[in-house]
């Protein structure tokens, strides 16, 4: 039991659905030449309703109505054969992508991480349902042999030569993965299973078959290796969802954009990376797109938190035109690196690490909503005090503070005129004449005043006359 | 009718149970002024709820009564988050009050919905130590949910409004009113315990 085979027989009909937002009504992917348009693939429903695959359009449109269609489109498929090679790459770092419609994965070194059999292809069965693929898994000691197996069961597990010599000896020839005329040449030979096969001469069946079929016969028992090329996840992620209708508002995006983010968050963990800054693009019918950029403090991969913060830009934008398409491009994927968290924390189970928390701030209120305090070595009130945008946490270093009088809580952004009677002042006056070289000159008397009613004020007269103005507050 | 007795004859054998033991607990949060944790039920502020300070303007002190908590809690490594200050902390000043610069994070907001919203999504994350705000136009049911963000995040959150608002009932668990001359504390309202009739004198 060293490889899995994962199949996928309707590979390109869920790759549409899954961007449905009803995948329960009849649909069918409508192949073919212009002339002649046959139906690819159908769903269940469509099934429901007398479609077939294989049927001609204009027929199946006589024989039902009301379902929908899309166009198959070989590339789309392919695609979404890609998507689901980087999310197995999860699982194991040798998937291939060599057999249509199947991915095969080497087990035997991830069972160690993920648990005996029987839990990982459960876990694995989980994730694809939740991406919206049906699949069949089997798992087998060689590729060939698992993928062959994949034709007639699913959830079966192999382990050994002699059980796996006596599952493939009972399978039809119809399934056992040969070219159509090789199977038809051995049904009218009056063989019906793989068994019958090998008890073949074999030099008679490489006389009278091409040279391929007891390649895959000495492949299918392991008595040959099949070279199987290792996919190698992509560097970016790219992903393009068309509506089929116009969406007006960014509220009836949320859907499409909520299978963005997951995919999004399933390639990220299968490349054990981050993200750090990805687009959304919006397409319209006329005019060029609308682009979200979506930057983030942190490189994350949580699929929660990506869509929630994904969906506060994009409720924010102004739409100029109804949308047909949205597409999600992430071309910085840095290493994922998970916080510290401690192990016995205080708080809640249930809470919300400061990053994210920082995101979801910053989502909502605007990039440079939440910021640190800094002090800085300056006379000038208005300089002594920084907003950084981040503020790493670090321990307070050496005391910057030079000897000054008392010095406020709360500083006005803008010094203000002091209205009412003449405070009285408590202590000052105290001399900031600074900045003359960076042309922000200050020449001020500092005083604490107590206004009339008990507040405790910082105000300054400018040096050379003119009234008190009211600079900060002792609260 | 003969026997009338003084209830104040009753309580003073100690006698009748009261309901309270005579040694409060410890508070687990602190006030760090003597004069106000001795008064509070729980021994300092009330863990994980609202408490309200009621001040006539600016400038009469409140961060004053909150320095040495936000400096004891920063020190500890909790993060303290301001979410929309009507003025900006002047760093010297909280330094000077030892209160770790490092783990002080302002919050901007636009309008008072959005500041209400993150104050919210602050307490409930569970992730800062103290939460300071300044609802101005907040109404019952805004500091209700704020009341209810800082039970399940388990977080200290302090609102900040105008003395005028001492007449509505709150939901907060303390209130306290700060007045300028003479310099006092006032307990309006301590859940779990009397309000103490005295005023208690300013320190620090």
């Amino acid at each position: 039991m060293r490889w899995a085979c994962i199949l996928l027989p309707h590979l390109a009909l869920d790759g549409v659905l899954r961007r449905c937002a009803d995948p329960h009504a009849p649909r069918a992917l409508v192949g073919g030449s212009s002339q002649r348009r046959m139906l690819h693939a159908v769903n269940p429903a469509a099934r429901a309703l007398g479609l077939r695959r294989g049927m001609v359009l204009t027929a199946a449109q006589a024989l039902a109505r009301g379902f929908a269609t899309d166009a198959y489109r070989p590339e789309e498929e392919g695609r979404w054969h890609r998507f689901l090679a980087a999310w197995a790459y999860g699982y194991s770092s040798q998937v291939s992508l060599q057999l249509p419609q199947a991915l095969v994965l080497e087990i035997q070194g991830s069972l160690g991480l993920f648990g005996p059999w029987p839990r990982f292809e459960a876990r694995l069965r989980e994730e694809l349902a939740a991406l919206g693929f049906r699949h069949r898994i089997v798992a087998a000691p060689n590729p060939v042999a698992a993928r062959v197996l994949a034709n007639a069961h699913d959830g079966l597990a192999i382990e050994g030569d002699a059980p796996m010599r006596r599952a493939l000896g009972q399978l039809p020839i119809q399934r056992a993965g040969f070219a159509p005329d090789a199977a038809t040449a051995f049904a009218r030979m009056g063989l019906r299973t793989l068994r019958q096969v090998w008890a073949l001469p074999r030099d008679g069946l490489a006389r009278r078959f091409p040279r391929e079929l007891l390649l895959h016969l000495d492949a299918m028992l392991g008595e040959r290796e099949l070279a199987l090329e290792s996919y190698r996840p992509p560097d970016r992620f790219d992903l393009r969802i068309e509506l089929g209708h116009e969406a007006e508002s960014s509220q009836a995006l949320l859907f499409p954009l909520r299978r963005l983010t997951a995919d999004l968050a399933a390639f990220l963990a299968g490349r054990d990376g981050g993200v750090q800054r990805f687009e959304l693009q919006l397409e319209h019918d006329r005019g060029a797109g609308t682009r979200v950029p979506v930057g983030l403090l942190t490189p994350e991969r949580d699929a929660a938190l990506l869509f929630e913060l994904a969906r506060g830009r994009l409720e924010q934008v102004q739409l100029p035109a109804p949308v047909r398409a949205i597409a999600l491009g992430a071309a910085e994927l840095p290493p994922f690196v998970p916080v510290h968290r401690e192990l016995f924390d205080p708080r809640p189970q249930q809470a919300m690490p400061w990053e994210s928390l920082r995101e979801r701030l910053r989502a909502r209120l605007g990039e440079d909503a939440v910021h640190g305090v800094q002090a800085h070595a300056d006379h000038r009130p208005e300089c002594a005090s920084l907003s950084p945008p981040d503020m790493p946490t670090r321990r307070e270093g050496v005391s910057t503070d030079v000897a000054h009088g008392p010095r406020p809580g709360w500083l006005l952004a803008k010094p203000v005129p002091l209205r009412g009677p003449m405070p009285r002042l408590l202590a000052g006056p105290e001399r900031i004449e600074s900045g003359w070289w960076d042309g922000g000159d200050v020449r001020r008397d500092y005083y604490l005043a107590r206004l009339a009613d008990g507040q405790d004020a910082w105000v300054f007269r400018p040096v050379g006359g003119g009234g008190f103005m009211l600079h900060g507050w002792f609260a | 009718m003969g026997a009338v007795v003084a209830i104040d004859a009753l309580l003073q054998p100690q006698r009748v149970w009261r309901g309270r033991p005579a040694a409060a607990p410890a508070g687990a949060q602190p006030t760090g002024h003597a004069g106000l944790d001795a008064v509070l039920p729980s021994g300092g502020w009330p863990e994980a709820a609202l408490s309200e300070l009621l001040i006539p303007a600016d400038g009469v002190g409140e961060l004053q009564l909150l320095w040495p908590t936000l400096a004891r809690l920063s020190q500890a490594g909790e993060r303290i988050v301001l979410v929309a200050p009507p003025y900006l902390p002047f760093a010297p000043a909280w330094r000077q009050a030892g209160v770790d610069l490092g783990r002080l994070q302002v919050v901007r907001a636009g309008t008072s919905r959005d500041a209400l919203w993150a104050t919210e999504q602050c307490l409930r994350s569970g992730s800062c130590g103290a939460v300071l705000c300044w609802p101005l136009g907040a109404d019952d049911r805004a500091l209700r949910r704020l009341q209810v963000a800082a039970a399940s995040g388990r977080t200290l959150a302090f609102a900040t409004r105008s003395l005028a608002v001492a007449i509505h009932p709150s939901p907060a668990a303390l209130r306290i009113a700060i007045d300028a001359a003479p310099a006092q504390w006032r307990v309006l309202k301590c859940r779990g315990g009397a309000v103490p009739a005295q005023p208690i004198p300013r320190t620090g």
